[in-house]
């Protein structure tokens, strides 16, 4: 599948009509999700025929980005009922199977290294201190391949020391900076819509690290 | 919710030591076709814990898996449908998974675990 085919069919998924706040949801956009998965597959066969995890998945995008690229079986994660009903009815629409689960990551436990590759676009941690990396560290304990994510371009030099020295990290590589559009979601944004400079990276996993 | 998540999932109460396998309580069931890809099977087998698969798939009413296995089987076409359809093609939709240690029930809604944990299970 081309990049624009991809981008344009991730462009009519459903996204949140009420975004919580406390969950930092913010819808991750068509633009940004398809050069991820994109990226991913044909840099580093990393979803092609893989078991793929979307952490926080919210509406689904990324999963379902994933599935588009012929992931073998996709799993989305989140601790959002409404998210997870969301994610569903865009996969009956794409008509693409995607796992769902109803957790929060903080407490997730996961047995064994059956997960190849987790893409995640995590809350940034404004709201909440430390989120991302919460999500980060996980993915790196679950994942066998690679993790795919978000962070602020701000927290760059933080994200790389923490993933490679407490988190145990193989590499720890921004692929490249993009424009995260904020658009005004909330009352407490000031501005019609924000770009924030956000990262996009690519961790990779120690081999046969110890389970979970 | 698919038998490969089951083999995953694991039952994440505080104080808990042994949360897997997750037993399966199953009030409503679906098949689903999915292409077969032996290949994907030869590389997911050594990953599955494989009496957690088998017991599964029986609590759904499939009982072709063999209880013993060893990877010369994946020479068998026989073997790997099999394998495929317990794996990949079986949906719990409503039901629930059972905690092992402590017997406390996580629901699944429309195909949806709830894993979220009440207060005093974090």
């Amino acid at each position: 599948m081309k990049l624009k085919q991809l981008e344009s069919h991730l462009g009519c998924l459903e996204q949140f009509s009420n975004p919580k706040v406390e969950l930092e949801q913010y819808p991750t956009g068509a633009h940004i999700a398809s050069r991820m998965l994109f990226s991913a597959e044909n840099s580093f066969g990393d979803v092609s025929g893989k078991v793929v995890a979307d952490f926080g998945c919210g509406c689904g995008t990324l999963g379902l980005a994933a599935a588009l690229l012929d992931a073998q079986y996709v799993i989305g994660i989140d601790i959002d009922s409404e998210s997870l009903e969301l994610a569903s009815l865009n996969a009956e629409d794409l008509e693409l199977d995607m796992e769902l689960v109803h957790c929060d990551l903080s407490n997730l436990v996961w047995k064994g290294q059956i997960i190849d590759t987790v893409v995640m676009n995590p809350p940034f941690g404004t709201r909440n201190k430390g989120a991302d990396m919460i999500f980060l560290h996980t993915g790196l304990k679950v994942a066998s391949q690679a993790v795919y994510s978000l962070h602020k371009t701000s927290t760059r030099e933080h994200v790389k020391r923490t993933a490679l020295r407490d988190f145990n990290a193989r590499s720890a590589e921004v692929l490249c900076e993009l424009r995260f559009d904020v658009p005004q979601l909330y009352k407490f944004h000031k501005k019609k819509e924000v770009d924030v400079a956000v990262d996009l990276w690519r961790f990779v996993p120690q081999k046969n690290q110890e389970r979970v | 919710m698919r038998l490969l998540t089951h083999n995953m999932l694991s039952s994440n109460i505080k104080g808990v030591a042994n949360g897997f396998p997750l037993g399966l309580e199953v009030q409503k069931f679906v098949e689903k076709q999915v292409d077969f890809n032996p290949d994907f099977l030869k590389n997911m087998f050594p990953k599955i814990e494989w009496k957690a698969l088998v017991t599964a798939a029986k609590t759904m009413g499939y009982a072709e898996l063999p209880e013993e296995v060893e990877s010369s089987m994946l020479e068998s076409e026989d073997f790997l449908q099999k394998f495929h359809h317990a794996l990949l093609e079986l949906h719990l939709e409503e039901g629930a998974l059972i905690c092992p240690e402590t017997g406390r029930r996580f629901a699944v809604t429309k195909g949806i675990p709830n894993m979220l944990l009440h207060e005093d299970e974090v």
